[in-house]
């Protein structure tokens, strides 16, 4: 008898399911909520505090789309995903977007179906280890047991990276960072490798973030960026040009601050065309006028948002580094708005 | 019958498939088949479209490209150059090697503990009614995760191994400077032969001949002894007295194993450290020792339960009995209780094994690269093939478990009371 | 002479107090000297055991005692057992899990909304307490019927219409099937079931709107990724044993039938199920059921995880069920056949009634099992109380480095209710016993 309120429910979910629209973006409007996919608990980039409130810097990117579709930055239902099911979670339209470090690849693109709709940190793959180690250099690790986080790309580039150098190492694997953190801290292997963002965050968060070091070679590039599925362009450019928006307003000066200003009109025509003050880019995408306007209002510029989750003024302490302007010497460059 | 009356009517015919005994179940039987036969239909239909609309294909082709990834842990050879289907068959194994172990530890604890909690003992078999429901009571991985976190934080590291040079001293010290306990594997001694017989290089992994030699001179002397231990009965049975037999046993058993042994030249090569690790040696990971530890003490509290409720089935008079026959409360036990009892336990046995091979599938919470760690975890991971990775795996996991309670069976077969 | 006028033989009148036994014989040191050191294996047993509780205790004991409830962070918990214990102690943070000790219990449930999981929870133990206990009346039962669709309501919140459509379908179904069951037991059901789908699919759209105008009564929605820790496990472990005993309970009868197709579908079913790790099913429900379903069809990951496990335990309810149905004695199904009854009537009226009731502590085994099980969960990124929720509690900077808390918290809730319930099962396993003598 109670199976059958199980069938119903079944029978209704696909029901309401098959008269699902086209395109994600009705999908989007439709429902009133963004669903993003985001890590599980990562320091900084994603993490739930006591009340449930997701904040980071991946989630600062949820936040912005949703105020960007939506009108309203708060419209987003979290959906943690884990390293297995995190692309399958895309795919199957599970949620709308990806914001979850995810590494941009060759075959994640093309043979997941996927497509990546830019880069929102520049990382690479790095160690930590001890300092009363000795070890500087990650050429010293022949031999060591390094800590390592399956089902992540980083697996592949420690093989490559020992291959290549001739050297040789124990794996030993981890299901999350949580876990690493705790083996690597209790001494279980010599190095802790992850993508150079989690190094510094994890190092921060430590007792005694003065007995380790990160040593100084990066053995990969990771390019995170957010992704969504494969065939819907148009949905795709939305989450694109909105990160974009973030990228340009920090290049423009544009914070939260004075964006209220700014939107009234100013003299720059580049910033005018962002704001939706002068031109209709809003409505190419399908989305309202000041659309960008919404998206940086929600948590602030590429730079606000750097600063307020990962940079250096957090506990995490992360500099701009690769992820600075372009205009600084940075690999943040947005196409321009017109 | 039928044809006097299928002139009047179709509905008559038609009621008939339903209210006749002689055709109900046919007509149950043909809506099951068509129902369930329409339900398959239906998912594969649905799969092979959503594979269209995903653009994807199913093909176990991926089985056969480079995989990349190390294994920390491995029974047969394998590098990160080898396919996907060594790395599969590796995990598999791993898979199948803690199991394994983890049931025979586990019946050995069950049997140990079981028995241990009918002491007259108090405080002993309190402790193991706390063990018991302790580890019964709260969810295995929550054991693994703690035999793990246990392991990592009260061995030492094996740089404490190292000899201080300022004070001459290591901190941590080999037991029998042979054995390392570190807070990353344990270190054991290898064993190599000086006279090798060689290896055979079959497909799957190589094949040691000494191991081979081995075994088979085992098996020989294990076939010697039974013959012995018949003979010994078949002259009790003639003249009631039993001949002596514990000294010939243990010399068919063990004297061509170590003629065996000398005349290969075994070794044994303690582990010593280089650089950041022990070498030389075999190191046993910690992540299969949690794992191990976790499952045989958590299956473990199941079977003692299973052993307890088998010995308290069998019947008080059977004790009594034995008693009167002049045996002591040891052999009364061995002899009369524990066979009785066995045959209530070996069906709930069978089920706890089947138990921890499926629990092992939990390895991936330490780190241990069994069957989904490998298959079901990286490859899948790495490939995107999650529909041929996760049906293969289960497909496995069926069929270990079949083995499992087929062998079994056969065992419960074998002990089932005779009756006449 | 005068020595045998005196030699009055002493008879005593009155008896002899008993002298106290011997000091090896009473109290304490009797009792010591049976029950620990009864025999030298005895000795080493008892020696060794107080040895492991000796050691255990002097092991954790400090930990525990210098452990801190109140800190803003791990750090802040550091200080203050450095300040008070001294330098180098070590202790308990205990101050994370009264930080955090609600995501434990409810994930993200919205904390002004606790009251009703919690009421959900008291009504469930009144729901369940008639099946449990059969001293408690029986129009309870009926309330037990009602709860699932109460529970799913409080829980889920939103509009109560549409659960109420569920009821009226089922209804319905019930209603046709006393029309049908006159043309026979099987047609009855086809037409219940038939009645009850045509019901679900056309009615609910319109009148759910309609009513929801008219009547808007109405909790606030939470959504199911909300659910977490102990919520989380309670829901998936009671809503899957639930839906799946009338599942097991069929397919226990498929797997006894006499008809050979039916018989090796449940076989099948039930072995598969059996053979395979849950991990693996969970899989499916996270990666592979939108393969399996019509394209584009994507509904709540609880919801997919509470099918597979539903799934799951129906063949291990159906196990419990075949071995209590096996335990009847042969003459009750001969009875009932002499009664006249048909399959139905004497499986309904004679057969199941008994079988389910020995069934009654194999079904709680199973729901323990299951609760325990729920923690795999964690390995398809939904948030239960072991591994997810400490996970993310530790992704938290200032929570950063707690461990054994977690464990220990965690394990100790399992421990209590598990334990409550293995404790029942066996009561009503001894209570059976001695209905059947």
């Amino acid at each position: 008898m109670k199976k059958s309120v199980f069938f119903g429910t079944l029978v209704a979910a696909g029901l309401t399911a098959g008269f699902a629209s086209a395109t994600t973006l009705e999908d989007v409007k439709a429902r009133g909520v963004l669903n993003c996919g985001v890590n599980t608990g990562l320091v900084g980039f994603a993490a739930p505090d006591a009340n449930g409130n997701w904040s980071g810097f991946d989630v600062a990117l949820c936040k912005a789309v949703a105020a960007a579709v939506l009108g309203d930055p708060s419209k987003v239902k979290y959906v943690p995903t884990t390293g297995q099911t995190r692309f399958t979670a895309l795919t199957s339209g599970e949620v709308d977007m990806l914001a979850r470090n995810s590494t941009w690849t060759f075959s994640r693109d093309t043979d997941l179906k996927m497509d990546f709709a830019g880069v929102n940190y520049y990382d690479g793959q790095g160690f930590m280890v001890r300092k009363d180690s000795g070890i500087t250099s990650a050429k010293e690790l022949d031999g060591a047991s390094v800590c390592i986080q399956t089902g992540t790309t980083t697996e592949m580039n420690l093989a490559d990276y020992f291959k290549s150098n001739n050297m040789t190492y124990q794996p030993i694997a981890v299901d999350s960072n949580a876990e690493g953190e705790q083996q690597y801290l209790a001494g279980a292997c010599d190095a802790y490798t992850t993508d150079a963002s989690g190094l510094a965050a994890t190092r921060a968060a430590y007792a005694d973030p003065e007995n380790h070091i990160i040593l100084p070679e990066i053995i990969s590039k990771e390019p995170l960026g957010p992704a969504v599925r494969h065939g819907d362009s148009q949905w795709g450019d939305i989450v694109r040009w909105t990160l974009f928006a973030l990228i340009a307003a920090e290049e423009y000066g544009v914070t939260s601050a004075n964006i209220d200003e700014l939107a009234k009109g100013t003299e720059n025509p580049e910033i005018n065309r962002l704001l939706g003050v002068e031109g209709d880019l809003g409505p190419m995408t399908g989305l309202e006028k000041d659309w960008a306007v919404k998206a940086i209002k929600a948590g602030g510029n590429y730079g606000e948002i750097f600063a307020a989750t990962i940079g250096e003024s957090t506990p995490i302490g992360l500099a701009r580094g690769l992820n600075a302007q372009w205009t600084q010497g940075g690999l943040m460059y947005a196409p321009p708005f017109r | 019958m039928t044809s006097a009356s299928d002139a009047p009517d179709r509905g008559f015919r038609l009621s008939q498939l339903i209210y006749d005994t002689r055709y109900r179940s046919l007509t149950i039987q043909v809506i099951t088949l068509i129902v369930v036969m329409g339900a398959a239909g239906w998912l594969v239909d649905n799969t092979i479209q959503n594979l269209r609309v995903l653009g994807k294909d199913f093909n176990f082709g991926f089985l056969d490209n480079r995989a990349g990834y190390d294994i920390a842990q491995y029974l047969i050879p394998y590098t990160n150059d080898d396919t996907h289907a060594r790395a599969m068959l590796v995990g598999l194994l791993n898979t199948i090697w803690v199991s394994l172990l983890g049931c025979a530890t586990a019946t050995v604890i069950g049997i140990f503990v079981g028995v241990l909690r009918l002491s007259k003992n108090w405080l002993v078999a309190r402790l193991m009614t706390v063990y018991v429901e302790t580890f019964r009571n709260v969810p295995v991985l929550l054991w693994i995760l703690v035999a793990m976190a246990v392991l990592t934080e009260i061995t030492p590291a094996p740089n404490a191994y190292k000899v201080n040079p300022a004070t001459g001293e290591a901190s941590a010290s080999m037991i029998l400077d042979s054995i390392a306990f570190t807070n990353r594997y344990t270190a054991i001694p290898s064993v190599s032969f000086e006279r090798s017989l060689g290896v055979i290089d079959t497909a799957l992994a190589p094949v040691s001949l000494n191991v081979l030699a081995i075994v088979l001179v085992l098996a020989g002397a294990i076939w010697v002894n039974r013959r012995l231990l018949a003979h010994a009965s078949a002259v009790q049975d003639a003249t009631g007295a039993r001949p002596v037999t514990w000294w010939k046993s243990l010399l068919i058993l063990l004297g061509p194993l170590a003629l065996l042994l000398a005349a290969l030249g075994f070794q044994l090569h303690g582990p010593t450290l280089k650089g950041f690790n022990f070498t030389g040696g075999t190191n046993v990971s910690n992540a299969f020792v949690a794992l191990w530890a976790g499952l045989s003490l958590y299956t473990g509290a199941f079977i003692a339960e299973i052993v307890r409720a088998g010995i308290l089935a069998i019947s008080k008079g059977q004790t009594e009995a034995a008693f009167a026959l002049g045996l002591r409360p040891g052999k009364t036990m061995r002899l009369v209780i524990l066979p009785q009892a066995l045959r209530v336990i070996v069906p709930p046995l069978i089920s706890q094994f089947l138990n921890l091979t499926k629990n092992s599938s939990l390895a991936i919470a330490v780190g241990y690269m069994d069957l989904r760690g490998t298959l079901g975890g990286i490859t899948l991971n790495q490939t995107g093939r999650e529909l041929e990775a996760i049906l293969l795996m289960m497909l496995i996991y069926l069929a270990i478990s079949l083995v499992i309670s087929g062998v079994m069976n056969l065992y419960n077969h074998k002990v089932r009371l005779k009756e006449r | 002479m005068s020595d045998t006028s005196h030699s009055a033989v002493f008879v005593r009148k009155t008896m002899l107090p008993p002298e106290p036994a011997p000091a090896r014989q009473t109290g304490l040191s009797k009792w010591v000297r049976e029950n620990l050191f009864s025999s030298w294996l005895n000795t080493i047993l008892t020696l060794a055991g107080i040895a492991v509780i000796w050691g255990l205790a002097s092991h954790f004991y400090p930990w525990f005692r210098h452990g801190v409830w109140n800190a803003a962070s791990l750090p802040e918990c550091r200080q203050i057992i450095a300040a008070r214990w001294g330098e180098g102690a070590t202790g308990a943070c205990w101050a994370v899990i009264h930080a955090r000790w609600t995501q434990f219990i409810f994930g993200f449930y919205p904390p002004e909304l606790f009251w009703r999981p919690v009421l959900t929870f008291g009504l469930m133990l009144v729901a369940v307490a008639p099946v449990l206990f059969t001293q408690l009346p029986r129009g309870m039962l009926k309330f037990s019927v009602v709860f699932p669709l109460l529970a799913i309501w409080l829980l889920w919140g939103g509009s109560i219409w549409p659960v109420v459509m569920i009821a009226a379908g089922f209804a319905v179904g019930y209603l046709v099937a006393r029309i049908l069951a006159h043309w026979g037991m099987i047609l009855a059901i086809l037409g219940a079931v038939v009645a009850a789908v045509l019901f679900w699919i056309f009615v609910p759209g319109p009148v759910d709107e309609i009513l929801g105008r008219v009547a808007p009564i109405a909790l606030e929605p939470v959504a199911s990724r909300q659910f977490g820790g102990f919520l989380l496990a309670i829901t998936l472990g009671a809503g899957g044993i639930a839906m799946s005993l009338p599942l097991g309970i069929l397919l226990a009868l498929g797997r006894q039938s006499d008809m050979f197709l039916i018989k090796t579908f449940s076989v099948m079913f039930i072995e598969f199920i059996r053979g395979v790790p849950l991990i693996t099913l969970l899989f499916v429900a996270s990666l592979l059921l939108n393969y399996f379903l019509p394209p584009g069809t994507n509904f709540d990951i609880i919801l997919r995880v509470m099918i597979l496990v539903t799934l799951f335990s129906a063949a291990y309810i159906a196990e419990v069920i075949r071995g209590g149905l096996a335990a009847l004695p042969r003459g009750q199904y001969e009875a009932a056949d002499a009664l006249g009854l048909d399959y139905w009537k004497a499986q309904r009226l004679v057969i199941l009634p008994q079988a389910l009731k020995i069934s009654i502590p194999g079904i709680v085994s199973t729901f323990i099992g299951m609760f325990k099980d729920t923690t795999l969960v964690t390995f398809v990124g939904l948030f239960e109380p072991l591994k997810s929720i400490p996970d993310s509690i530790r992704a938290d900077i200032s929570w950063k480095g707690t461990y054994w808390e977690h464990f220990i918290f965690v394990g100790a809730i399992f421990f209590i209710l598990n334990f409550s319930m293995s404790r029942y099962s066996m009561y009503l396993e001894r209570k059976l016993k001695r209905d059947h003598r």
